[in-house]
């Protein structure tokens, strides 16, 4: 769906998100915590909302939402998001992407 | 009684069509004592037969010979009702029998688990303060069977643990073990632990708040309890002085796995607060109208989202498990994966620990 892809290749990182999903919350926060300022574009806010969901859902995102693009690559959901945190890769992806790095409280 | 000149039917005792009535009664309200007795397959051999002939009737010819001769006097459409009035009756009968037969399998059930759970007290030496309290586990497990197979797979991966804990044990104290012995149960380990994950998201679907609760632990376990289960950075600050020596490339990863692993965590805890608000705030709405179906209702629709987050934490603690595995060797994590045991071994045995210590007189 050109939608998506425009979103996600005008910035650096986007988190497709709904306003009441609390998973798509944390993934903002986790962002936020890293330095990196994310667009997060909530789909029950856009009238072509149901489109987007359902390529979200062929594309492989289960929930649909959150669904991460990182450099207008599709990076996927939360679990995806973790599994990249916790090996490392992350860091590196969301690197050109970092303005402040906010040491963690 | 088959001489009878009258041409009133009379229940014709041999053909046994009035028992599906009397079995009724007895199905009705599972008094239980003659449901199952032999008479009730009668009703089921009588059935068929019943609609391929006619009734034996009282009208003065010879009723008391073979009950399947045609006899033409009564009127059909009466016949034909009763037939099916029959019909329904024993259909209904088989129902109810059914239905009885689900409820005892699932107290069947229900007897198992609180067996299960009886032994393991009794040899641990816990007397309550566990899962025993009667109140949360008898509802939990009348009200719900999927729970009540959880709690009983929980209680045989516990056993299991403990076995393999055991084994770990002897094998790191023989000096002949060698290290493709202990991949062997390093892999058995964490593959343990994803099975506890795999049961705990079935259990998910069923009844999330009891995930949430921690009901199947021990109280001593639930103190540490984050998002249905245990603080993934809190297993990192446990191992860490067991796995010495590591070397620096080691310590640095670890270093990075902590620090991910910390703020993947707080990242969690806050989105699971504003779940909390919102899911209070729904439930809260238009207080005082004394109709609370449709709050209700919205804020179960939110509990798919309290779902995905008891999914997440388990996520983590797999991923954090299986990342340490990665930066040590097959040796240190052997080690690792036996602490680790040992301290939730601990951690169960708090509680009742505390209640079973001495007390000062005063």
């Amino acid at each position: 769906m050109e939608k998506i892809g425009k979103v996600a290749s005008e910035n650096g990182v986007v988190i497709f998100s709904k306003s009441t999903c609390c998973l798509c919350y944390a993934v903002q926060i986790l962002f936020r915590d890293l330095g990196v300022q994310a667009v997060v574009h909530e789909i029950d806010h856009d009238p072509d909302g149901k489109e987007i969901e359902k390529a979200l859902t062929r594309l492989g995102c289960n929930g649909p939402v959150p669904a991460v693009y990182i450099g207008g690559k599709l990076m996927g959901s939360t679990n995806e998001v973790m599994s990249l945190h916790l090996s490392g890769s992350l860091l590196q992806l969301i690197r050109p992407y970092q303005h402040n790095l906010s040491s963690h409280d | 009684m088959m001489n009878s000149t009258s041409t009133q039917f009379v229940p014709s005792r041999r053909m046994g069509i009035y028992e599906p009535i009397h079995q009724m009664s007895m199905w009705g309200d599972f008094k239980g004592n003659n449901c199952l007795d032999a008479s009730t397959p009668m009703i089921l051999e009588v059935d068929p037969k019943l609609d391929n002939q006619s009734e034996d009737t009282s009208h003065g010819t010879v009723g008391h010979s073979n009950k399947y001769d045609q006899e033409a006097s009564k009127p059909p459409d009466k016949v034909l009702r009763r037939l099916a009035q029959n019909r329904e009756a024993a259909r209904k009968s088989r129902l109810r029998k059914k239905a009885y037969v689900q409820q005892l399998e699932s107290s069947k059930l229900r007897l198992i688990q609180l067996e299960q759970e009886l032994g393991r007290a009794r040899q641990q030496g816990m007397y309550t303060g566990s899962a025993l309290d009667a109140s949360p586990l008898s509802y939990a497990g009348s009200m719900n069977p999927g729970i009540a197979t959880f709690e009983l797979e929980y209680g045989h991966w516990v056993e299991e643990q403990d076995r393999q804990l055991a084994d770990l044990r002897n094998a790191l104290q023989s000096t002949e073990t060698g290290d493709v012995e202990l991949r062997i149960f390093v892999d058995g380990g964490l593959r343990h632990y994803c099975d506890l994950f795999k049961m705990k998201a079935t259990a998910a679907k069923t009844d999330v708040f009891y995930l949430m609760s921690g009901m199947w632990k021990t109280s001593g376990e639930r103190f540490f309890f984050w998002i249905g289960g245990f603080r993934p950075s809190e297993l990192l600050k446990v191992l860490l002085p067991h796995l010495e020596p590591l070397t620096e490339q080691q310590r640095l990863d670890l270093g990075n796995l902590a620090q991910s692993c910390q703020q993947a965590e707080d990242a969690l805890s806050q989105g699971m607060d504003r779940l909390h608000q919102i899911l209070g705030a729904a439930i809260a709405k238009q207080l005082g109208e004394g109709n609370y179906l449709p709050q209700v209702g919205a804020a179960i629709e939110k509990l798919d989202d309290l779902a995905r987050f008891v999914g997440q934490a388990d996520h983590l603690r797999q991923e954090t498990l299986q990342q340490i595995s990665r930066i040590l060797t097959t040796r240190q994590a052997a080690r690792g994966l036996l602490a680790l045991g040992e301290y939730f071994q601990r951690l169960r045995a708090l509680s009742s620990l505390w209640s079973s210590r001495p007390r000062e007189s005063s």
